[in-house]
């Protein structure tokens, strides 16, 4: 059984005097125990949005949200606010891309971590400020006896996504979900989170949920990944797969265009044409037919459908042709 | 004419710190560029790249003047730029033209591109008359990939790639000589890099321009640069050709961070080893002696501590490295050793505006 299972989650933005934003369109994607899961596309694809509606964070107001989330054997969009914060930080952690904003500025980092011990495993303040050291010195931050004592806005961009990464991991959760948590940072910093975050949940047997643009990012760290475009999943495939034969043609693109450190500098790049933009509200079939070189009359009018391969799943009624074997 | 384009000599831009309510006294200096000495030939793009707060930026405004160095020398086509003034400085500038990381925040949003385009057509004496204007604007537009019709339309109606069409063609309409890119492609998605780049490149062709591109992001460096500087707290560590540079990296920095970049293939990711450096880098303000990034270097020694690498000639490649022990690196004889993190304060400069809010109102948390 999945430990994650979203089921055709929808996210519907309304605010009064404007049209109703779908920003999230039936998504849906599985997270087995251990596994590290990814969520790639580009932004405004609706990554943010449906990691919010995963952990019940989107605002009360002013947004509509339908499907499923089970967590083991619940269903998290059931949960009233309390057993659902009781369920935050105890089974799944977060980890966002800008720590500043989700540590709180004028409380100790040792406190921080020391009130998610108090209130999801019952320690004493003073059993869990030892263990806060403990944990901050397992994230590789230096003097972390003295660092307990300071504030977030005393520590590089690079410490603080590691606080943050202890406070996540602080409970030991079955999942963790991590929206660009190295996006923010620079590369040799990244390199280091990355790894870090790689060697803990694989130490842990946590589950990860990593959300990111960088498709190089996927490429080292994630089992499976799901590509999302205009709110959907388009592609879903294991790394390998999805990296040597790409089906959907925005997958394929993608690849295509991104330079590589490692091949010698060629000519042009291949480019994708127009804009996710130029096609506000995200038209009826299929999303990114305006843009793709394989559209046929299929792909306009009527929903292409997101449907199981051999690998995992794909939306498109004209897909990359396989390689085929000489 | 001469093959160079651009000549910096040992090129400093140093900021000072001001402290004190009264008095508005200097506490220390941001050493953002502390000696930077490069050339940059006609028609080629010339890449600098390096992590957050190295001082790209800072080179790139100094190079224009739009900072005013500290010392050193700036050729541009044999003019000493730094000796220009007021009339002439003005008019020097039209043929030095920058684009910039986010086009919203560069482009006034209450002007039409027209006006946009006008105004820097005034600003340098080109405005002759409206029909000629009209024609120098069309085309440029057209150059960039855009239709005539956005003349008359704001920088919001725009997606992020083609606002930087239009910051693009801002700098071309001046028909200038080099450009400065300070992370032309880094606000956008990917697909629309590969558009922006690709666009970068088919100017340089019909145009014969020159490029300074300042990004943080290394493979598309590698992808439009025919040499690479790498910066690492205000000076330049390394220089090459760009495949120079991805077969043999000299410098322990090149090294550490062309290993950290993530490569879009699994199998690749699977077999690669990765230099890991501990810690941050240091502040700017405070930088360690000797060697700059000895206080992160796997191979750092003593001799690093006390004498400051010079940037020199390593090979008749021209590669140019500032490493005591750059040959020693490479054939093996030097290993590298481990590496405790230094903890690193965020500069006051990267401080969050509720930080220093509460450092200054509150008096009872601790001074950073
Ligand atoms: N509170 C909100 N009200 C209205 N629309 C919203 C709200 N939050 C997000 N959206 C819209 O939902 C869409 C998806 O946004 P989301 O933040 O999930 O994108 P993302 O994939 O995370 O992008 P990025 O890579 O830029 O972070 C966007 O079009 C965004 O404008
Ligand atoms: N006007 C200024 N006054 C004081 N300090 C400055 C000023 N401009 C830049 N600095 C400092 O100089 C250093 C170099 O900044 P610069 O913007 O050149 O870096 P960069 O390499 O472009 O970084 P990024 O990749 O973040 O753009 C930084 O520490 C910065 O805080
Ligand atoms: S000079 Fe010393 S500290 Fe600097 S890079 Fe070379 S070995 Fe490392
Ligand atoms: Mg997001
Ligand atoms: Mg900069």
């Amino acid at each position: 059984m999945p430990l994650l299972d979203v089921r055709d989650l929808s996210v519907v933005f309304q605010r009064k005097g404007t049209a109703p934003v779908k920003a999230v369109d039936g998504v849906s994607f599985t997270v087995e125990p251990g596994q590290t899961v990814g969520l790639v596309g580009e932004s405004g694809c609706g990554k943010s949005v449906t990691s919010l509606a995963i952990m019940g964070l989107l605002p009360r107001r002013g947004n509509k949200v339908t499907g499923e989330v089970m967590f083991e054997e619940t269903d998290l969009l059931t949960l009233r606010p309390q057993e659902l914060r009781d369920r935050r930080g105890r089974d799944i952690g977060m980890i966002f891309q800008d720590p500043l904003s989700s540590l709180n500025p004028v409380i100790p980092l040792g406190v921080q971590v020391a009130e998610v011990l108090e209130r999801h495993q019952g320690r004493t303040r003073q059993a869990a400020l030892k263990q806060a050291r403990e944990l901050l010195d397992a994230v590789g931050i230096p003097d972390p006896a003295r660092r307990l004592k300071e504030f977030p806005h005393q520590l590089s961009g690079g410490m603080r996504q590691r606080a943050l990464i202890a406070i996540a991991l602080a409970c030991k959760p079955r999942l963790l979900i991590a929206d660009e948590p190295t996006t923010a940072l620079d590369v040799t910093i990244q390199a280091q989170i990355l790894t870090l975050l790689k060697e803990l949940v694989d130490d842990s047997g946590t589950a990860l949920v990593m959300i990111t643009h960088d498709l190089g990012v996927v490429a080292g760290l994630c089992d499976t990944v799901n590509v999302l475009y205009a709110g959907k999943v388009v592609e879903r495939a294991g790394r390998h797969q999805l990296f040597r034969e790409p089906r959907h043609p925005y997958t394929d693109g993608l690849l295509q265009s991104v330079p590589r450190l490692d091949v010698d500098r060629g000519g042009r790049l291949h480019q994708i044409r127009g804009s996710v933009s130029d096609n506000i509200p995200w038209p009826e079939g299929c999303a990114f037919a305006p843009r793709c070189d394989r559209v046929i009359d299929d792909c306009i009018g009527d929903t292409v459908p997101l449907e199981p391969t051999r690998a995992g799943a794909l939306r498109c009624t004209n897909p990359v042709p396989r390689e085929v074997p000489v | 004419m001469s093959d160079t384009l651009v000549r910096i000599d040992d090129l400093k831009v140093h900021f000072p710190i001001k402290s004190g309510l009264l008095f508005d006294r200097t506490v220390g200096y941001v050493y953002a560029v502390d000696g930077v000495s490069l050339t940059v030939r006609r028609g080629e793009t010339y890449g600098l790249v390096g992590e957050s707060g190295c001082g790209k930026s800072t080179l790139g405004r100094g190079l224009l003047r739009l900072v005013e160095p500290t010392s050193g020398a700036i050729t541009f086509d044999g003019t000493d730029v730094r000796s220009l003034k007021g009339e002439q400085m003005r008019l020097f500038r039209r043929r030095i033209q920058m684009v910039f990381q986010d086009p919203m925040s560069s482009l006034d949003p209450r002007q039409s591109v027209e006006s946009l385009l006008v105004e820097g057509l005034k600003a340098h004496g080109l405005h002759k008359n409206k029909a000629e204007a009209q024609k120098r604007l069309r085309s440029t537009l057209d150059s960039v990939g855009l239709p005539a019709s956005a003349l008359s339309k704001y920088p919001h109606e725009f997606s992020g790639g083609q606002r930087q069409r239009i910051g693009i063609a801002r700098a071309l309409v001046l028909g200038p000589e080099l450009i400065v890119a300070d992370e032309p492609v880094s606000a956008l998605d990917v697909s629309i890099q590969a558009q922006v780049v690709n666009l970068l490149g088919d100017l340089q062709e019909s145009l014969g321009l020159t490029y300074l591109v300042i990004a943080h992001d290394l493979a598309v460096v590698r992808h439009i640069s025919d040499t690479i500087g790498v910066m690492y707290l205000g000076a330049l560590v390394e220089e090459a050709d760009g495949d120079q540079l991805y077969e043999r990296p000299l410098h322990p920095y090149t090294r550490a961070l062309l290993s950290a970049v993530p490569i879009p293939d699994p199998r690749v990711e699977d077999r690669r080893e990765r230099i890991l450096l501990a810690g941050d880098l240091p502040s700017p303000a405070n930088p360690p002696s000797g060697c700059r990034f000895r206080t992160r270097c796997p191979w750092s020694q003593t001799r690093c501590a006390e004498e400051r690498p010079e940037l020199r000639v390593f090979d008749d490649s021209g590669q140019r490295v500032a490493c005591h022990f750059a040959e020693d690196i490479l054939s093996g004889e030097l290993r590298p050793h481990e590496v405790h993190a230094q903890l690193v304060r965020p500069d006051a400069g990267h401080t969050p505006d509720v930080g220093n809010e509460l450092i200054v109102t509150r008096t009872d948390l601790p001074a950073p």
